[in-house]
C-alpha cells in the first residue's frame, strides 16, 4: 500500500512536471534541423558504474561511426545526452522523465539494470517514447506482468533471462556433469531472481536437483556464514547469477573456506574488477553466460574491436558491445521510419529485419526479445577464455 | 549430529571475526557516547576513511600492514579531532537533537566528500600478507581472520590499560562521570574530549583497515552498515561502557553468523535489528549497563 501511494505521487510529480516543461517549452524539439537527440541513461557511478561506462563509450563509437558517415535522415548528426542512474532503481526514474521532459531525446538507450529498467519503463512508455536496454535481461522488461502484454516501447538488445538461465542449466548438467546444484540469489536484483528461477526449473527438468538454496543483499561483504550452510549440503555446483563485486567476494570466500567445486553465473559477472577482487586462482573453474565474447569472429565485430581499442586502449566488454549495437538499432530504426519522432521510431523497431550487431544478428519477436546465440565464458588464471557457443 | 557441531563451530569462528570489527567501531561509539552524550553517526565513516587512509599507505607509500595500519589511525584520529573542533564544539550547548542532526551531515558530509574525491568505484585492497588457509579437522580459519582477531583484542587491551591506568585515562573518566565537578577539579574538557575523538576514530579506522585487508574492497559507502551495526553493539553491551561495546560487538557477529548459518541469510540483518529494539523494550541500559533513575 505504503508503495504503491510513493509510486503514484511520484507519477503525479512527473506528469506535473511533465506539464510544466512542455508549457514553457516548444514541444517535440528532439530532432532540430541539424541533429537528432538520442538519452543514454546509464549507472555512470555506484556499485555497477563499470557497466555505465563501457555502455556510454560503446555508443559514443557507434554514433561517431554513424556521424562520419553522414548522420541519420539525410545529414542529422546523431547526439547522447547522458544521465546518470548512480546504479539505482529509483535515480533510473528521475533520470529518464529528465531525459524525456527536459532534453525532449527521441529514444532511450539504456539502463542495464533489470530492475531500474522496469522502474524507469513506466516513464518512457507514458511519453511513448522507446527505450532500448543493451544488457537489461528480466523479461518483464518488455512483457508487463500484470497484464501479460508487450510493452510497446521497450527493447532490449540481449537475450532474456530464461535463455541465461536455461543455457547455464544444460551447460552443468552436460558439459560439467553436475547433478547437485547450490543457487545464492542476490535478493536485491530481479536480474539475480530471474536467472535463478529459470536455471532451477531446467536444472530439476533435467535430472539434476538443487540441494541448497541462499540469498544475499547488495553491499554484503561477509558470506561465510552461508557459505559454510552450503559447504554442509555438500553441492558438486553453485550457481551465483549476481553482480561482480558481490560475486568476487563470495568466490573469494568460498575458496578460503575450501570450496573448491565449478562456481557459475550470468552476464552480471562481465567485468574487469572480478579478478582483482576475487584472485586469479580462486576464480579457475568459474564460468558465466554471456551473449558476447571479443574473440567472435565475425567482420563487423573485427572491426568493431580494432577501433574501441584504439579509442579506449582496451577490449570492448559485453556492455560496450551491446551498447554499440543498441545505438545501431535506434540509428537503423530512424532510417526505416524515415522520421525522428519517437512513436514511428518504436514502430520501426519492432519490424526490424536484416540488422547485423557485433554480437550477432538481431530479429525481434512479438515480445521485443531479440532472438540470437550465447556463448559460455570460462576464467582461466583471472583471464576470460571463450568455452563453448550455445545456440537458442 | 556431527555436522551441525562443525557448523556451528565453524559459525562461531565467522561470527567471531565478524564481531571483533564491529566491537571496534563500537567503542568509537560508546566512548563518545560516554564523553558527550552524543551518538555520533559519522563514526561508520571514520572507519571508511580509515580503510582508505590504510589503501593509499599500502599503494601510494608502499607501507606494509603494521606501519599502514598505525599511519591510518593517526590520520583518522586527527580528522576525527578536526570534525570535533568544527562541527561538534560549536554545538556544545546546543539541545541534543542538533548535535545529533549535526553528526548525521557530517557522515553525509564525509560520505560524498570521498565519492566527489577518490570516485565511488570500489577498489580492490592489495594483499599486504599471502592468507594461510588452516585447518582443524572439518573446521577452516584463515591467517586474515586471525589477524583481526588479534588485532582488535591488542587494541582492545591497549585502549583499556589508557582508560584504566593513564592520568589521562582518569580524566576521560571524570568527565564522563560528571563533567561539571571535573572541571572544578581543573580538567581541561575540551582535551579531554579531543583526545576521546582521536582514540575512537583511530579505532574505527583499524578496523577499516582490517576489513580491507580482509574483504579486498573498499568504497566511499563501506561505513553505512557496518557503522549501524556498530550502534546496535554499543546499545545492546550498554552505551557508554567500554567492555559493553566488546561484548555486544561479539555477540552481535555471532548471532549474525548464526541467524544466516541455521534460519536464513535473508534474516541476518532482521536479527541485528530486532535485537536493537529487544534491547531497547526490555534492557535500555544494555547488557552491561544499570538502571539509573533518572532525576526529573
Amino acid at each position: 500500500m505504503k508503495r504503491g501511494t510513493k509510486l503514484l505521487s511520484l507519477l503525479t510529480a512527473g506528469m506535473l512536471f511533465a506539464a510544466l516543461s512542455t508549457g514553457c517549452g516548444g514541444s517535440d524539439s528532439g530532432a532540430s534541423d541539424k541533429t537528432v537527440k538520442v538519452g543514454g541513461l546509464l549507472e555512470m557511478t555506484g556499485g555497477s558504474a563499470s557497466f555505465g561506462i563501457s555502455s556510454k563509450n560503446g555508443i559514443d563509437l557507434a554514433f561517431k561511426d554513424i556521424n562520419a558517415k553522414g548522420g541519420v535522415l539525410g545529414g542529422k548528426q546523431l547526439a547522447l545526452v547522458v544521465a546518470d542512474t548512480k546504479s539505482e532503481a529509483s535515480e533510473a526514474t528521475n533520470g529518464m522523465q529528465k531525459l524525456i521532459s527536459q532534453d525532449k531525446v527521441v529514444a532511450v538507450i539504456g539502463p542495464n539494470q533489470s530492475s531500474a529498467v522496469i522502474a524507469a519503463s513506466a516513464i518512457n512508455n507514458g511519453a511513448k517514447v522507446p527505450g532500448i536496454t543493451p544488457m537489461g535481461t528480466n523479461p518483464d522488461i518488455t512483457v508487463n506482468p500484470a497484464d501479460g502484454k508487450t510493452r510497446a516501447y521497450n527493447f532490449r538488445a540481449c537475450f532474456i533471462d530464461p535463455f541465461q538461465g536455461t543455457v547455464m542449466a544444460s551447460f552443468a548438467y552436460d558439459d560439467l556433469a553436475v547433478r547437485k546444484a547450490a543457487v545464492l540469489i542476490d535478493n536485491t536484483s530481479d536480474y539475480s531472481k530471474g536467472l535463478a528461477k529459470f536455471f532451477t526449473e531446467n536444472f530439476t527438468k533435467k535430472g539434476g536437483s538443487v540441494v541448497v538454496e541462499e540469498a544475499f543483499l547488495q553491499k554484503d561483504t561477509d558470506f561465510k556464514s552461508t557459505l559454510t550452510k552450503i559447504k554442509v549440503a555438500n553441492p558438486d555446483f553453485i550457481y551465483i547469477p549476481g553482480y561482480y563485486q558481490e560475486v568476487g567476494l563470495i568466490i573469494k570466500q568460498a575458496r578460503e573456506l575450501g570450496i573448491d567445486v565449478p562456481i557459475a553465473g550470468g552476464d552480471g559477472w562481465d567485468s574487469a574488477k572480478l579478478p582483482e577482487i576475487a584472485g586469479k586462482a580462486a576464480l579457475n573453474d568459474t564460468y558465466f553466460s554471456s551473449l558476447y565474447s571479443s574473440d567472435d569472429a565475425s567482420d563487423i565485430n573485427k572491426k568493431f574491436v580494432e577501433e574501441y581499442q584504439k579509442a579506449y586502449n582496451s577490449k570492448p566488454d559485453v556492455f560496450a558491445a551491446l551498447a554499440y549495437d543498441s545505438a545501431l538499432l535506434v540509428a537503423k530504426a530512424i532510417e526505416d521510419a524515415k522520421s525522428a519522432e519517437p512513436a514511428k521510431i518504436a514502430e520501426a523497431m519492432s519490424k526490424i529485419s536484416g540488422f547485423k550487431g557485433v554480437s550477432g544478428d538481431v530479429v525481434f519477436d512479438e515480445q521485443h526479445n531479440p532472438i540470437k546465440s550465447a556463448v559460455i565464458i570460462e576464467y582461466v588464471d583471472g583471464v576470460q577464455t571463450f568455452k563453448t557457443k550455445v545456440n537458442p | 549430529m556431527d555436522t551441525l557441531l562443525h557448523q556451528f563451530f565453524q559459525q562461531l569462528i565467522n561470527g567471531i571475526s565478524l564481531g571483533s570489527i564491529y566491537a571496534l567501531i563500537a567503542l568509537g561509539y560508546t566512548m563518545i557516547y560516554g564523553i558527550i552524550k552524543l551518538i555520533n553517526f559519522a563514526h561508520g565513516d571514520i572507519y571508511m576513511l580509515g580503510a582508505y587512509f590504510g589503501f593509499f599507505a599500502t599503494t601510494q607509500l608502499g607501507l606494509s600492514f603494521i606501519p599502514a595500519i598505525i599511519l591510518s589511525m593517526a590520520c583518522a584520529a586527527l580528522v576525527g579531532i578536526i570534525i570535533e573542533r568544527i562541527a561538534y564544539k560549536p554545538m556544545r550547548n546546543a539541545p541534543r537533537i542538533a548535535i545529533l542532526i549535526t553528526a548525521i551531515g557530517v557522515s553525509f558530509f564525509l560520505e560524498y566528500g570521498m565519492i566527489l574525491l577518490v570516485s565511488p568505484q570500489p577498489r580492490t585492497f592489495p594483499a599486504v600478507f599471502t592468507p594461510t588457509v588452516y585447518n582443524f579437522g572439518p573446521l577452516v580459519a584463515n591467517s586474515q581472520q586471525i589477524v583481526i582477531l588479534v588485532s582488535a583484542i591488542i587494541l582492545m587491551a591497549v585502549l583499556t590499560y589508557i582508560v584504566n591506568k593513564t592520568k589521562a585515562g582518569k580524566a576521560m573518566r571524570a568527565v564522563s562521570f560528571d563533567a561539571d565537578a571535573a572541571r572544578l577539579m581543573g580538567i581541561n574538557i575540551d582535551r579531554v574530549i579531543s583526545m576521546t575523538f582521536a582514540l575512537g576514530s583511530a579505532l574505527a579506522a583499524a578496523g577499516g583497515v582490517l576489513v580491507g585487508v580482509y574483504y579486498n574492497s573498499i568504497d566511499p559507502l563501506m561505513g553505512m552498515m557496518p557503522g549501524l551495526k556498530a550502534f546496535v553493539a554499543a546499545v545492546l553491551g550498554g552505551i557508554g561502557i567500554i567492555p559493553g561495546a566488546m561484548i555486544g560487538g561479539i555477540i552481535l557477529g555471532v548471532v549474525e553468523a548464526m541467524v544466516s548459518g541455521f534460519i536464513s541469510s535473508t534474516f541476518r540483518d532482521a536479527a541485528a535489528f530486532g535485537i536493537l529494539i529487544l534491547i531497547l523494550l526490555y534492557k535500555p541500559a544494555g547488557l552491561l549497563g544499570k538502571n539509573v533513575r533518572e532525576k526529573v
